[in-house]
């Protein structure tokens, strides 16, 4: 790379990482100003290890996350299954559908949802906006995803192997297990992983479904609406070392696979 | 009767996708009795100032995007596969830090009294007023939403076929004419999903506008939240802001793939 391009790919990093640098160092502060360093502490990390509200809200999220992305893996599957056997025209309509909640602003989906559920609480007394509406919208905006991962493995899949197993004597069922389930899985985990995070991270549909039920986001939101405490400084170090500690785990592990099918 | 395997998500997608969009219609085209009525949609041009304001920030934002973000993508494209990898990780991992904590990490940065004035003060600048303007508000939507730019234009670029390049140079094209002939055309597919992808999230955002804009730079999604949770409840005029926005992200991006030649809505549908 010529010198100029080294520059400019260093300034663009460093406008990405400024801001994440400016968090992790004044998690450390000493005082409570979230901009003059004044001396090290571990204070706020403390503090933050004894918010229950905190800690709530991450439990939350990680039910929320855990269960919509189950959910919706499921029926993604079995969705993307039947969406390869469909006639052209059905097979558009769905496929258009499936793209909506992935073109239509978040905040449009977070209203029409929060309508949906504030129309069946008024005239039928279900839906209460908590965890379960919660769940209803995560596993709803991560549902394309799946659907979108599944799909080209299902595509890229010999059709006469299912039907081998059959012609073998297999019951469909187990002939799905034992065939198709096996060559379609990296597309159904790329599909989980996504709808995990995706929920992990969502704010903005969250943030009109959730009634008073707390998510780390809105948590973390509305943190940022009072006077600030840099537990929210301790609170993104905490998530961002995690994160970064997942991601070199997954990239060993893929290096490793590598390493095994060469030799 | 046999169950098809798609019959759950039809369903699903039908309560939670469909309904909640017929309800959205529903709200925009009537009154709180429940009577049809135009007004929600007439008002809402009342906002229309509001409305230009957010489309230009979030089309200057786009434009900076894909400013910044081409050339770094074409770098990346051209170092070694192994770095490349590396490179890309980079430049997601912060989009991994969660948007509300970046976009506060901002806050601190640009305040009155933040980490640039501080750092001017001290060299004996007089501060400045960086936060709740404009400025502050495309930069936190830049600075959100530039990894989006960068990756899909990058996917096409690092496809594009060498010998291509390598034949148009032997013919005697200079670099100004291969990348106008040959790049730029042919990094169409990927521009333009950035371009959507930076776009929508920006023109539709309310909490950074909220965070950075402060009070003054109210755009529409603020002023669909005020109209669900905040002090202005009115969920019909909300329904029908929302309604217009709708429309006005569905004819961008018709615009943006009337531009897309070569892969017109390269989908999972086009196997047959």
């Amino acid at each position: 790379m010529k010198i100029l391009s080294k520059i400019y790919v260093g300034v663009i990093f460093l406008f990405l990482y400024a801001p994440l640098v400016v968090l992790v160092v004044f998690s450390f502060n000493e005082s409570k100003s979230r901009n003059t360093w004044t001396g090290f502490s571990l204070k706020w990390y403390e503090k933050l290890l004894s918010d229950t509200e905190i800690l709530h809200a991450l439990v939350n999220t990680l039910i929320i996350a855990a269960v919509s992305a189950i959910i919706a893996t499921i029926i993604g599957t079995m969705a993307a299954i039947g969406i390869t056997k469909m006639k052209k025209w059905p097979k558009k309509v769905v496929m258009n559908v499936n793209k909506l909640p992935m073109v239509n602003p978040e905040i449009v989906t977070g209203v029409s949802l929060m309508l949906l559920f504030v129309f069946a609480y008024n005239s039928i007394g279900i839906l209460r906006p908590g965890l379960v509406t919660l769940i209803l919208s995560h596993t709803t905006f991560c549902l394309p995803y799946v659907v979108l991962s599944v799909l080209p493995k299902l595509r890229q899949m010999n059709p006469h192997l299912y039907e081998a197993a059959q012609d073998l004597g297999c019951h469909p069922f187990k002939a799905f297990v034992k065939v198709v389930l096996p060559d379609i899985m990296p597309g159904i985990i790329t599909g989980m992983t996504m709808a995990f995070t995706l929920s992990l991270d969502d704010f903005v549909i969250s943030y009109f479904t959730s009634g008073t039920t707390q998510t780390l986001p809105i948590a973390i939101y509305s943190m940022t609406r009072r006077i600030v405490s840099p537990e929210i400084n301790a609170l993104s170090t905490i998530l961002f070392v995690v994160v970064l500690l997942l991601l070199l785990v997954i990239n060993f592990r893929q290096i490793n696979e590598l390493k095994d099918k060469k030799s | 009767m046999k169950l098809k395997p798609s019959a759950i998500y039809i369903i699903w997608m039908t309560l939670f996708t469909l309904i909640p969009m017929a309800l959205v219609l529903y709200f925009a085209f009537t009154n709180p009795m429940g009577k049809f009525t135009l007004d929600n949609i007439i008002n809402v041009g009342r906002y229309s100032s509001i409305f230009l304001k957010s489309i230009w920030l979030g089309a200057l934002s786009t434009i900076i995007c894909l400013l910044i973000g081409y050339p770094l993508a074409y770098m990346i494209s051209k170092v070694n596969t192994k770095y490349q990898n590396i490179m890309v990780m980079l430049i997601m991992l912060p989009m991994w830090m969660n948007f509300l904590l970046r976009t506060y990490a901002w806050m601190t940065i640009l305040e009155n009294n933040g980490i640039i004035n501080n750092i001017l003060s001290s060299i004996g600048i007089a501060p400045l007023s960086l936060i709740n303007t404009s400025g502050a508000v495309v930069l936190g939507m830049v600075y959100n939403f530039l990894p989006y730019m960068i990756l899909p234009i990058y996917s096409i670029i690092v496809k594009i076929d060498k010998k291509i390049i390598e034949a148009a140079q032997d013919l005697g094209a200079g670099k100004r004419k291969v990348f106008s002939k040959i790049l730029l055309p042919l990094s169409i597919p990927g521009i333009i999903s950035g371009i959507t992808m930076v776009f929508v999230p920006a023109v539709s955002t309310f909490i950074i506008s909220k965070m950075l804009g402060g009070g003054s730079n109210i755009l529409i999604g603020d002023l669909i939240e005020m109209q669900f949770l905040g002090n202005s409840y009115n969920p019909h005029l909300g329904s029908a802001i929302s309604l217009v926005l709708m429309i006005l992200i569905l004819i961008s991006i018709g615009i943006m793939n009337r531009f897309d030649r070569s892969s017109i809505n390269e989908d999972y549908m086009s196997h047959h």
